[in-house]
């Protein structure tokens, strides 16, 4: 099965192979950030570039799936010359949600391997457990900080490193979150432990968080986020 | 001379985002969004925060017009504005204004037409205090600038 994600790590080694060390593109990661928002998607773009990759940024999942080629229901190999190594999509958008856009890409065979990181502004355990479900490499909570993105240029380089994806890619964020408010459990767990939030709609179960303020540190603080801090692997 | 205007203009902009922090207008995302700002994107905060006085001008305005609509209240349309709202307050740093619309939302899910109006009243204001206080910051920045050549770090 080709590996579209690792391709950056192919060129690297071929690079070297012939001697040829150019760093110029084969160092650099190109990010697919996909965001409604105006304002998001401004900082997004500057926290990749300060983080050294490369950023296309598109207000929506259609257009996301313009540019690698995927629209209509037409696959294509033929990408506009720049492979994308990492896409980070928001959650809640008109048209296509981040989540629908998420299951396109991992239904692709030419794009499955990409890695997709989800934003919201939810904290929303069930929402978090049906996205690392579906595929998604890592859930971040906005505000997106610059520690978020390098979380995950480091993730991913070390995947490449790896050489394989994980099968349960879901596995390393959900042991890590465990350990953070539960005792080790199986998966099944952590969604039945959290009926309220699945029987609500998104924008009400923010009712209860509400009042504190879901963006600001608390007990429900972003399982991604908290193992960030948390662990130092 | 130069020294002491300086001198000065920092220290007002040191009070002033002093103030702001400590009255939970702004939050540790704002100090994010500055750390963005250097050499190769000078003007990056005042960049962002002008884009997000446009979109929330024009939420704003929507959701005035939906209040005004007596016939029918759009209350779903409203949290989805709040929704935009809400993140693009959160994403620099405006946490006043954020959580004036966590309440305004609140009221539109319980379809309350009146604390929805309260609600509104209470975010134009907030967001026009916000507006105010970072033209004045970014005011002494550029006084800092033209004093000292000095942009960054902020």
């Amino acid at each position: 099965m080709a590996r579209n994600g690792a391709v950056t790590w192919r060129r690297r080694t071929e690079k070297i192979e012939s001697f040829d060390l150019s760093p110029s593109d084969t160092e650099e990661v190109h990010v697919l950030a996909v965001d409604d928002s105006h304002v998001d998607r401004k900082v997004i773009e500057r926290l990749l570039r300060i983080s050294s990759c490369k950023v296309t940024a598109v207000d929506s999942g259609r257009r996301a799936l313009q540019f690698l080629g995927l629209d209509e229901e037409k696959e294509s190999n033929g990408l506009d010359g720049l492979k994308v190594d990492l896409i980070i999509t928001d959650y809640c958008m008109p048209g296509m949600t981040g989540y629908e856009l998420l299951k396109k890409i991992k239904e692709s065979s030419a794009f499955r391997e990409i890695p997709v990181v989800i934003m919201s502004s939810e904290n929303v355990l069930a929402r978090i457990d049906r996205c690392l479900e579906e595929g998604a490499e890592d859930f971040i909570v906005k505000p997106v900080k610059l520690s978020d993105v390098k979380r995950i240029k480091d993730y991913m380089t070390r995947d490449f490193r790896v050489g394989e994806r994980e099968r349960g890619r879901g596995i390393n964020k959900r042991k890590l979150r465990d350990s953070c408010d539960l005792s080790l459990s199986p998966p099944s767990i952590l969604s039945s432990s959290s009926p309220s939030s699945q029987s609500q709609s998104p924008s009400l179960s923010p009712s209860i968080l509400s009042a504190t303020a879901p963006c600001s540190p608390s007990s429900l603080d972003s399982p991604t986020r908290r193992l960030k801090m948390t662990s130092s692997e | 001379m130069l020294g002491l205007a300086a001198d000065r203009l920092r220290a007002d902009m040191n009070r002033l985002l002093a103030f702001l922090f400590h009255q939970g207008i702004l939050d540790e995302q704002f100090l994010q969004l500055q750390q963005l700002q250097d050499e190769s994107s000078p003007n990056f905060v005042s960049e962002v925060v002008n884009i997000y006085f446009h979109e929330s001008e024009k939420l704003l305005r929507n959701l005035r017009s939906l209040l005004m609509d007596r016939e029918f209240l759009d209350y779903r349309k409203m949290g989805n504005h709040l929704n935009q709202f809400m993140g693009s307050s959160s994403s620099i740093g405006a946490k006043r204004v954020r959580n004036v619309c966590v309440a305004f939302r609140a009221a539109s899910e319980h379809n309350n037409r009146a604390g929805c109006l309260t609600a509104l009243e209470l975010l134009e204001h907030e967001y026009c205090f916000l507006k105010n206080k970072l033209h004045e910051l970014f005011q002494i920045q550029q006084q800092r600038v033209l004093a000292t050549g000095v942009r960054y770090p902020m």
